[in-house]
């Protein structure tokens, strides 16, 4: 079978030991995360986990499902990339003289709409938000162009196609509108 | 109800009253004393029962839960108390047993500077547990013990643990009981899909040749009758699984035997043959399966499973059911034609002749020579009426007295399935006979397994448990030993092993033995056995080099066991 790209969605109850508890299937698995984004939901004291990573599609699902069956997992399900609208930001660390030397590098970052949030004698940061490949593009002009100093990648944050959201079933069930998880501290 | 300022401790206690605990099994240490001091003040509301070794404290819980129906409870210190629960809370997880284990912990001032007796014991458990929880708070603890309970005895039950903060053992607290019976991102009793129900009989009656599979869903969800009244309806031959043996009588008409490596060739077999195959509380383990690739290609099959997670793991299914068996089977049974299918049931005893003739009639009646270990098993159990519990410990005794043994009674087998744990069986038999004294409790275990809690003899002693131990004495891990001879040309590394005398073990813990070496001993040791008012050794030196079979061998399909 063909690996794949999938990112699969996860929501849980917000309370510590969570991620562990979805990492370590994976784990079991010897599966590689290729990039996971942790953080609160629309739902208040739901947490939203969005895991991407290459695999084969019959142990992706078999990893989603023993990630749902977990007591305190509310939701998961996997996608493919043309099931999901899906983004990742970078930044980029430059250096000031350099970009002064060579105004190609002004123009790089014109072209591919970086916003610039910092400019300093030493160094300047600018920020881009795009797919994984024009991120890495980006990143490699910069490199060509002998002005990078630093450079990090989030993971991707993804949202599905479908007009439902997905925790709709949960959000309108009986039992849901029960008390969430205790608030421990 | 009125709040009353009490300790954490207390509160625990409490809260395991709360839900009719009576038994614990437990073994003190530092960072659990509180709960064992005020354990001493309730002396009258629980039976303590105080293991050698942790591990035992957990099989016993299991053998308790198992045996019972309720959920087991292990009470632990910190560090090696709850590292020592670890291969017992593998083995309540794969085998889908109710167990609570309460650990100690550091107080959370020193949480994760390697204080004495610390390991991250939430951390650890997390992959082997259904829930596993640290208790911080003196508040927490009731919600936190009626959650655990929630969720290690509904739907597919299996153990929980948590993980006791000193500090919050010895903190006071205004205790108000809780109770938690529902959790919303938990769906412990999915609602069966009408639609698969519908489409499940559509193909039951459309089949000339189904075959039902019987795993422990069927026991853990009491669907006992269900099942019976769903096969008699359809007339449908019904093979069980190692766990779950005891969910049909053996004598049951329908019944044609066990599935498996070493189950039994009718079943195993006509799996190839059937064209309906339904599963009920059964995982599809590779020890039924054989080789996966050709496993009932031939058939379409119905999966009833409470667990969604098992749909499709490994094997692909036509009609999936998930749901509660006690709910779905009555519905399917409603949908369902009366039906007959002689020829095809008498196909099974065809097969089960032939391995009857090559296999049995030696196994059961050899005539000459040492003792084996079925003659044994099932001159046992035709000992107890066949209404014993049987507990196996791992390797050759467990699959030849699993075979041998005779199932009249619901709850009648505790074995360790999943995980293969060798020194389950002596402890897991104390919790047994402590939760259904009523009940005969005969544990067969090899020299191998019994020498790996063999410790548990104090608790025996102490607690007066009538436990009868049939300790099958090969001489040899036996069950490793075979697979040396079969596939490993007979090199037999590792695998004979000197015994110690097990008599004066016995008289060392004050339990009456008795050693069988020859035939005409054996039912007059047995009778002795059964007719002692405590526990028993019953040492039987059987044959050093017998193997189980049939047998299907490693990588092989289910219908190509071999015989010898
Ligand atoms: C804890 C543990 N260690 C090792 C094994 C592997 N193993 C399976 S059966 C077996 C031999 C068991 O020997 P014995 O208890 O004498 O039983 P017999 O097969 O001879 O009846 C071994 C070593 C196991 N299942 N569990
Ligand atoms: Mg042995």
């Amino acid at each position: 079978m063909d690996k794949k790209l999938f990112t699969i969605i996860i929501y849980t109850e917000n309370i510590a030991g969570m991620l562990n508890q979805v990492t370590a299937e994976f784990t079991r698995r010897m599966m590689n995360i290729d990039t996971i984004t942790a953080s609160s939901s629309s739902v208040e004291g739901v947490h939203r986990y969005t895991i991407s990573l290459w695999g084969e599609e019959d142990s992706v699902q078999k990893v989603t499902k023993r990630i749902e069956k977990k007591v305190d997992v509310l939701k998961a399900d996997y996608y493919t990339d043309n099931e999901i609208f899906f983004q990742e930001v970078a930044l980029y660390k430059l250096s000031t003289p350099v970009m002064l030397e060579n105004s190609e590098v002004s123009r790089t970052i014109r072209h591919n709409n970086a916003r610039v949030m910092e400019v300093n004698p030493t160094y300047t940061v600018v920020e881009v938000t795009g797919s994984t490949d024009d991120i890495l593009r980006l990143y490699d002009e910069f490199v060509a162009q002998n002005c990078m100093l630093q450079f990090v990648k989030s993971g991707r944050v993804a949202v599905p196609r479908s007009a439902q959201e997905v925790l709709g079933e949960y959000l309108f069930n009986e039992d849901y509108k029960r008390k969430p998880v205790k608030d421990v501290e | 109800m009125g709040k009353e300022r009490i300790t954490g401790s207390e509160a625990l206690l409490r809260s395991l009253i709360n839900e009719g605990v009576d038994t614990i099994f437990g073994y003190p240490g530092g960072s659990i004393m509180p709960v064992f001091d005020a354990l001493y003040d309730h002396r009258n509301d629980f039976r303590n029962v105080l293991v050698r070794h942790e591990q035992g404290a957990v099989h016993a819980a299991q053998g308790y839960a198992r045996s019972s129906g309720k959920v087991g409870v292990s009470i632990v210190t910190s560090g090696p108390g709850a590292t020592n629960t670890l291969t017992g809370i593998s083995d309540a997880m794969l085998d889908s047993t109710p167990v609570v284990v309460i650990a100690g912990q550091v107080s959370t001032g020193v949480l994760g500077t390697d204080a004495f007796q610390e390991i991250d014991f939430v951390g650890i458990t997390q992959p082997i547990t259904k829930w596993s929880y640290q208790i911080r708070r003196p508040e927490d603890i009731a919600w936190a013990v009626a959650r655990a309970f929630y969720i290690a005895g509904s739907g597919r039950p299996g153990p929980v643990v948590l993980d006791f903060n000193k500090d919050a053992q010895v903190a006071m607290l205004d205790y108000e009981p809780a109770k938690v019976d529902c959790v919303r991102s938990y769906i412990p009793y999915p609602t069966p899909s009408r639609n698969a129900i519908e489409e499940a009989a559509r193909l039951v009656n459309e089949s000339q040749r189904p075959l039902l599979l019987v795993g422990q869903g069927v026991e853990l969800g009491e669907a006992h009758e269900e099942l019976k009244a769903f096969i008699e309806k359809a007339d449908i031959p019904a093979a069980r699984t190692l766990m779950g043996l005891s969910a049909l009588p053996t004598d049951h008409p329908l019944c044609v035997g066990m599935l498996g490596m070493h189950g039994n060739y009718g079943p195993n077999f006509n799996t190839n043959e059937c064209d309906l195959l339904i599963a009920v509380g059964m995982r599809f383990s590779d020890r039924v399966t054989g080789k996966l690739s050709t496993y009932a290609k031939q058939a379409k099959i119905v999966h009833i499973d409470i667990d969604h997670a098992e749909i499709n793991k490994n094997v692909t299914v036509d009609v999936p059911i998930v749901g509660d068996c006690k709910e779905v089977l009555p519905l399917l049974t409603a949908l369902v034609n009366k039906a007959e299918h002689k020829e095809w049931i008498e196909s099974f005893a065809r097969y089960n002749a032939i391995e009857h003739e090559k296999v049995t009639v030696k196994a059961l009646n050899p005539g000459s020579g040492p003792l084996l270990m079925g003659e044994v098993a099932r001159k046992v159990s035709e000992a107890t009426a066949n209404s014993a519990i049987l507990v196996t410990d791992v390797g050759q005794n467990q699959m030849m007295s699993a075979r041998y043994f005779k199932y009249t009674k619901p709850h009648s087998i505790l074995t360790s399935g999943g995980l293969g744990t060798m020194g389950y069986g002596l402890p897991a038999a104390i919790g047994a006979k402590i939760a259904m004294p009523e009940r005969t409790v005969c544990l067969f275990t090899g020299d191998g397994g019994m020498q790996m809690n063999i410790q548990e003899l104090g608790t025996i002693m102490e607690q007066g448990t009538a436990v009868k131990i049939i300790l099958l004495n090969n001489n040899y891990l036996g069950n490793v030993r075979q697979w040396q001879e079969l596939f490993f040309n007979h090199r037999y590394s590792w695998t004979p092993m000197l015994n110690p005398d097990y008599a004066l073990i016995a008289q060392g813990y004050g339990i009456p033995s008795r050693l069988v070496v020859e035939r005409d001993e054996l039912d007059d040791a047995i009778a002795e056995m059964l007719a002692a008012p405590g526990p028993f050794l019953l040492h039987v030196a059987v044959m050093e080099e017998a193997n189980v079979m049939p047998m299907t061998p490693p990588g092989a399909s289910v219908n190509e066991m071999i015989f010898e």
